[in-house]
């Protein structure tokens, strides 16, 4: 199905099960320890021996020597893989650092070998006892001392401008120019990337845990210099990604290079240190924002320059990417720049772009509603634009940021903030509210989807789509039993497999909107194949209560079988529809904090998330996919931060009690409300995504709570107690 | 504190018994020879002897020779809780503790608490209150979360309790404290704790 004209009224719109907070379809699977993630295949048919891989020690040189002899002797080990004896693999254009194979290293724990035995203990062990003589080469891991190399991006619009920006801002009554940084931050989910490979001759079955099965299969495809229709690649349950699992990753080349070796299956983790250094990251940003404006508060100059850096041939965070859309402004001015750095790569997590762009912006947001003596939430509004403000003949395909700033002041109590800093007390505790706009872009990816209906009435859907805990599985079901007029006990989902349809995968927010229109798809071409079947008029045929519905007929939907299932596939693919309007998702986050007076000790009071973003398909899944992305935000604003090794070139806390996301304890109860509406040019189900609109924003909302409790202004991330406590207001 | 080591490092290796496996070429060169013990415990009710390397942790020996990969591996370190079982009714992070520590012990998994179609009334609450989202942590989560409501009834103090001499009383600073060694990389926090508290029988 071509979506090419505008969504009309359809089937979806009914809202009788789409739009529901229903429970999760694979809930009883998830909570009884049920369900299946990629390490955890087991088959007593299948035999496997366990790989255990070995990280570089050096940031940047050449492997001299490897020495395996000790380790080969060690009790079961089976086979050693080791880099140095093979070429470098031949890399997919979505991989920036290479993956395995050759002498020369890029980055530290970059994968050298991989040690196969009959048990983990023994792989471990063995592993550790290979001998690797480096040569060490010289590398660049300080962004900050890079900055003056950093290049203009060859690809991508690294640069944009309208008006003219310098002449507006000198001529502004008020101005402002600030500088912010955003450390290095790891996904840091809770399945560690993991794979099971086992050869059949020539053809390749690997269990992993991937958010794009296609890519994956496609690049595994390329590093293994074989046909990719010979690789069959299942990943069903994924324990979290966040984009970390986007790309082909090493866990899955060397288990298929190990069990190749070993003639029997391998499976492979990573060890959790190993998952900062050898995978990505998002990468450490400086930015520069400027803003000029008349005393009545209307931007007529914005300027956002962003910094990062990564591996030769990665690409930049695009950090100033809001900034283009989310406020008016006639002359203007954005750039990005990347420094070549020999740290890990770079590359997407949660919300790339709009997540550490809007840690600055919309702290210089509230910075500059200040300097004009203004409320942040009315100096927003005040900047509203309704058109794309660097090409104003775009419009916004629907925008609702106004309706989320007044709709969340006013549920929070805003009214209630103080404008003078540092001014409200609670005991120990000085109190003060943040508010941040949240916005990112909404994208469609053509996506399939296969739908088979057999004699008992079962609706079956098989797509590569994946769930990494966003609901895919259920938001599927209920599309499908929307669709068709089912209940959702007669429907079922199998997902992650790439045997079925090519979906739009999980990322950048697209996958809801995206796969759930796939099976639109092929749900049209199911009604239309069933009234064929049944002898019924299909534009003049109603789906409902597990009946087909003509006129005074009523037939059960089973009826339409005969032999065989009823079997239809189909993709949902996207004209210039897409480009014809801006597509973006919009929201407001309002946060209050407590700030310990004598420690600096930050503890979030309470959060309050507004969202427009377009039909909500499940208000259950995506109210959790929003306090989700609100709890990272927080350890983006409090905590999260990788420790740069400048001198040995790698990222020091690199497990899970140095790099510190939140816990239970930082957390207090959400709330999330999501505006009615529906954005017909999003596709059929006139959604758009919410995953990471609930990220955006909610850092700055945090520190701009801080500045409002304390009065202490923080430009450099984390916002850590050893920033505020030798600027605490005196005790009185 | 010596004494007290001394005692546990002691009652290990009485509990385990111990065998000598052939010594293997690595020895030689000094590396640790691969050791194997029998062990015998009760998991989810089910006695079961199994001979592990010294060294198996007890979260491997539930998933890697048992196939109850229901207890996750998330770190390997007891850094995010996503092992977590109650052994003797107590919650331990099984990666933290060897499967010869445990001769004649009583395990539960997250598989022994409730089945599909069965579910116990904290698995039940979790479906509910939507208490996860990939699912990864979850098992440690449930396991965590009905353990900690004995320990509130046992009287057992945690770091926010105020009062040491009174019973310690169910709160949600309560809960969120005793959870906290149980990351969350989804954020799932806020629902998690309104499905303990819904187990509980007490308002979120």
């Amino acid at each position: 199905m071509k979506f090419d004209t505008p969504a009309t009224e359809n089937p979806i719109d009914r809202m009788t099960v789409v739009g529901k907070p229903i429970e999760r379809i694979d809930g009883q699977m998830k909570t009884t320890g049920r369900a299946k993630y990629a390490y955890e295949w087991h088959d007593d048919a299948m035999p496997y021996a366990y790989g255990y891989p070995l990280g570089a020690a050096i940031a940047k040189g050449r492997i001299r020597a490897m020495d395996v002899s000790a380790a080969a002797q060690a009790p079961g080990v089976i086979t050693i893989v080791t880099s140095d004896s093979m070429p470098d693999l031949k890399k997919a254009k979505r991989n920036t650092a290479k993956l395995f194979g050759g002498k020369d290293i890029h980055h530290y724990h970059q994968a050298v070998a991989v040690v196969v035995a009959e048990t983990f203990e023994q792989a471990r062990a063995a592993a550790h006892l290979i001998k690797v003589d480096y040569e060490e080469g010289k590398g660049a891991f300080d962004l900050e001392a890079s900055m003056e190399s950093a290049r203009k991006p060859e690809d991508g619009e690294p640069d944009s401008a309208a008006g003219d920006f310098a002449s507006a801002f000198d001529a502004a009554t008020v101005q402002f120019d600030q500088t912010y940084t955003t450390p290095d931050q790891s996904h840091a989910m809770m399945e560690p990337h993991a794979s099971i490979a086992a050869w059949d001759g020539d053809a390749l079955t690997v269990w992993t845990s991937s958010q794009m099965i296609d890519w994956w299969r496609s690049d595994l495809a390329t590093a293994l210099d074989m046909d990719k229709e010979k690789i069959h690649i299942m990943s069903p349950f994924i324990g979290g990604g966040f984009g970390a699992k986007l790309f082909l990753r090493s866990d899955a080349v060397l288990a298929a290079l190990a069990a190749r070796a070993a003639r029997r299956p391998v499976k492979v983790a990573l060890p959790r240190p190993f998952l900062m250094n050898n995978t990505t990251h998002r990468p450490a940003t400086i930015q520069r924002i400027r803003i000029g404006a008349g005393q009545d508060g209307k931007i007529t100059a914005i300027a956002h320059e962003s910094w990062s850096g990564d591996l030769e041939g990665g690409g930049p965070e695009t950090a100033v990417q809001q900034t283009r859309l989310l406020y008016a402004g006639a002359n203007r001015m954005t750039a990005t720049r990347l420094a070549v750095l020999d740290l890990p790569e770079g590359n997407a997590m949660r919300a790339p772009g709009e997540a550490p762009g809007l840690m600055a912006l919309e702290v210089a947001m509230d910075e500059m509603a200040e300097k004009l003596g203004q409320d942040p939430v009315a100096f927003r509004i005040l900047n509203d634009t309704q058109v794309d403000p660097e090409k104003p003949e775009k419009a916004f395909s629907h925008r609702d940021l106004v309706g989320c700033m007044k709709l969340g002041a006013e549920r929070f109590g805003w009214d209630k903030r103080s404008t003078r800093p540092g001014s409200v007390r609670d005991g120990d505790w000085l109190v003060g509210m943040g508010v941040a706009a949240a916005f990112r872009n909404n994208m469609v990816m053509a996506s399939g989807a296969r739908i088979k209906l057999d004699r008992e009435g079962i609706l079956t859907v098989e797509t590569d789509m994946t769930d990494i805990g966003t609901g895919s599985y259920t938001i599927i079901a209920q599309t499908a039993a929307e669709m068709l007029g089912l209940p959702l006990d007669r429907v079922a989902v199998n997902l992650g497999d790439s045997r079925f349809p090519v979906s739009s995968g999980s990322g950048g927010q697209w996958g809801g909107n995206s796969a759930t229109a796939g099976v639109y798809a092929a749900c049209v071409k199911m009604r239309e194949a069933i009234a064929q079947s049944l002898g019924f008029n299909a534009e003049s045929i109603d789906f409902a209560d597990g009946m087909v519905i003509s006129g005074d007929r009523r037939v059960p939907l089973a009826d339409a079988v005969r032999e065989a299932p009823l079997i239809v596939e189909d993709t949902i693919e996207y004209g210039d529809i897409s480009e014809e309007q801006q597509q973006s998702t919009f929201g407001a986050h309002f946060v209050e904090v407590g700030v310990d007076i004598a420690t600096g000790e930050v503890r979030i009071r309470r959060m309050l998330a507004v969202c427009a973003a377009g039909r909500i398909l499940n208000p259950m899944t995506a109210r959790s996919q929003v306090i989700g992305a609100m709890t990272m935000g927080v350890g983006g604003a409090l905590s999260e931060e990788l420790a740069v090794d400048k001198k040995r070139g790698f990222f020091v806390n690199h497990d899970l009690a140095g790099y510190e996301v939140p816990v239970h304890a930082d957390i207090p109860h959400q709330e999330v409300i999501f505006m009615d509406e529906t954005d017909p040019m999003s596709s059929p189900m006139k959604a758009k995504g919410v995953g990471e609109l609930g990220l955006c924003g909610v850092a700055a909302a945090i520190n701009n709570a801080v500045y409002n409790a304390t009065g202490i202004r923080v430009r450099n991330y984390p916002v850590t107690l050893d920033k505020l406590i030798g600027a605490l207001p005196q005790i009185s | 504190m010596a004494s007290a080591a001394t005692v546990a490092a002691s009652g290990v290796a009485s509990k385990a018994r111990a065998q000598q496996a052939e010594v293997p070429a690595g020895a030689k060169i000094g590396i640790p020879a691969g050791e194997t013990s029998s062990v015998s415990f009760k998991v989810n009710g089910q006695d079961q002897t199994l001979s592990v390397d010294n060294r198996t942790t007890l979260l491997d020996a539930l998933r890697e020779h048992l196939h109850l990969t229901g207890t996750k591996k998330g770190c390997d370190h007891g850094q995010c809780g996503a092992c977590t079982v109650m052994v003797d009714g107590r919650r331990i992070n099984s990666c933290l503790s060897l499967a010869i520590m445990h001769e004649g012990d009583e395990v539960v998994t997250i598989e022994g608490l409730g089945e599909p179609g069965k579910l116990h009334p904290m698995q039940a609450a979790f479906v509910k209150h939507d208490g996860y989202q990939c699912g990864y942590c979850t098992p440690g989560q449930i396991c965590s979360s009905v353990a900690v409501l004995e320990e509130i009834k046992a009287g057992m103090p945690s770091h926010v309790t105020g009062d040491l001499t009174a019973k310690v009383a169910f709160s949600l600073e309560e809960i969120r404290e005793r959870m906290s060694g149980n990351l969350c990389r989804c954020g799932a926090y806020s629902n998690i704790v309104d499905a303990i508290a819904d187990v509980a029988g007490r308002p979120a």
